[in-house]
């Protein structure tokens, strides 16, 4: 392993931005379409991302192979911390951890929900059309919801806080200054990211999932 | 002297001990007669006079190390209070009391308060933080400084390899082999030498080994925590961009 980590936390350092820190908000304005666009908006997403070419190509090296790498390697970055919060309450060193605590609830939300969506896609057992009604399913139980909005926020913290960490760790902002003007940007990012998100949670609790989702029983029911 | 028998103010101590560098450690209490200005070594060398803990039993007289007594040499840093800093400058009548006093246990310890920092001494050998200008015949005077590099170039040179960086670093501990802010920082200050340029790759290729500038987790409480106001955040910065930039010439270049 000798002089091997500086190239392995490089690489870790960009995938989180390139390409998963793209693809948290590519998934984001997916799901706004669902505040925005309902359920047709919404569905016309899904169904723009399943006919992009060579979806399957994308999803494994664009998505699933960097967050696996990111994710177990971040698992043992964040070990390897020895927080000392109690003793610097400075701001940076307490987003430090919170870097590291994000990123590990992270890593367990983004499991389940990628077990109970997309990969039960994969299995069969639900159809792209479904998901909308899917989420209104899991979102309309309030302990859901709330692990969601849980995750969802850690998330987009770890990203936006990452992204400032990219910019320093990449030699891109090098003094104070550079490097407090960027904070402040990442903070904006991460509110207004968090913020989009959430809505698009309750917009999938909203009945016209719902509704569909009815309908969707009721066929299934007379066609059984 | 007369005054300060009579006066009958003292100051609580509660040192963190240990007696041989795989002991385990233990705390003892210590009542050391308040004098106006003394700071936390003159205390030290009062317990070392009379070494009698606070219930009056006597005890070995605490160890530790210390050089300069002026915040230069870097020896008697300890954690006072929770925070690591210098001993010699800190003065009890600025400190909460009872004043605790422990050991910085990044470093090995080797006894009470003192510490094994070889860490620190070989990664300034790993990283080459220094000039080399020996040769077998006189080199000559080498290439001038410009003075608005000089200026900052000379608070980098203030570090003095105290150790208190590392102690506040939560990415410097025995799960990780990263060599710490002030080696980074020095090479910094080397690679700005116009003689000491001349090595500047080889540095920066010591940064890129296991251990090096990617154990940086940006806690910056280095930057908070350098008693000499090193810029370490800037400087560790610096040398990301200059890694990275080192990276791609090479895989570039060949
Ligand atoms: S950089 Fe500052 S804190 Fe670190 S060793 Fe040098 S003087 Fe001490
Ligand atoms: S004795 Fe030299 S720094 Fe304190």
């Amino acid at each position: 392993m000798k002089g091997t980590s500086f190239y392995s936390r490089k690489l870790h350092s960009l995938l989180g931005i390139i390409p998963l820190g793209l693809f948290i908000l590519e998934h984001m304005l997916t799901n706004y379409s669902a505040f925005e666009g309902g359920k047709e908006g919404f569905n016309s997403s899904v169904k723009f991302l399943n006919d992009l070419p060579l979806v399957t190509f994308l999803e494994i090296f664009g998505i699933f192979l960097p967050l696996l790498y990111h994710g177990v390697y971040g698992l043992y970055i964040a070990y390897q911390a020895r927080n000392n919060v109690s003793n610097y309450s400075y701001g940076r060193n307490i987003m430090f951890m919170l870097q590291r605590v994000t990123g590990v609830i992270t890593f367990i939300f983004v499991v389940w929900h990628l077990y109970t969506t997309r990969f039960q896609v994969t299995l069969g057992n639900l159809t792209h059309e479904e998901l909308g009604q899917h989420m209104n399913d899991i979102l309309s139980q309030p302990v859901y919801f709330i692990i969601y909005v849980i995750g969802v926020v850690a998330a987009v913290f770890h990203f936006s806080n990452g992204l400032w960490s990219f910019l320093v760790s990449w030699g891109i902002t090098v003094g104070p200054r550079a490097q407090r003007v960027s904070s402040y940007i990442c903070m904006g990012v991460f509110v207004l990211v968090s913020l989009l998100f959430i809505l698009s949670l309750v917009a999938f609790t909203g009945s016209e999932f719902e509704a569909a989702g009815l309908v969707n029983l009721a066929t299934g029911m007379i066609n059984g | 002297m007369a005054e300060t028998t009579v006066s009958s103010k003292t100051v609580k101590f509660i040192v963190t001990r240990q007696d041989k560098p795989d002991a385990k450690s233990y705390t003892e209490e210590f009542e050391v007669p308040y004098r106006p200005g003394m700071n936390v070594i003159s205390a030290l060398m009062e317990i070392q006079r009379n070494p009698k803990n606070a219930n009056g039993q006597s005890t070995s007289p605490v160890c530790w190390e210390s050089n300069c007594l002026e915040e230069v040499c870097g020896a008697c840093s300890m954690v006072i209070n929770g925070k690591p800093r210098q001993a010699c400058s800190a003065l009890v009548d600025k400190l909460e009391q009872p004043v605790r006093i422990a050991p910085m246990s990044t470093f090995p310890v080797v006894r009470d308060l003192v510490i094994d920092r070889s860490r620190m001494f070989n990664a300034l050998k790993k990283v080459k933080a220094w000039i080399p200008i020996d040769g077998t015949y006189d080199l000559g005077p080498g290439p001038r400084m410009a003075e608005s590099k000089r200026q900052w170039a000379y608070e980098l040179s203030k570090c003095m390899t105290c150790g208190v960086c590392l102690e506040a670093c939560p990415n410097v501990n025995e799960k990780t082999s990263f060599i710490g802010p002030a080696p980074i920082s020095q090479v910094r200050l080397f690679n700005a030498h116009p003689t000491g340029e001349m090595n500047k790759d080889e540095r920066l290729d010591a940064l890129m080994e296991e251990g090096g500038i990617e154990g940086c987790g940006n806690s910056q409480n280095c930057v908070r925590s350098c008693p000499k106001g090193i810029p370490l955040t800037t400087s560790i910065a610096e040398m990301n961009k200059a890694t990275t930039k080192h990276m791609f010439k090479k895989w570039l270049g060949v």
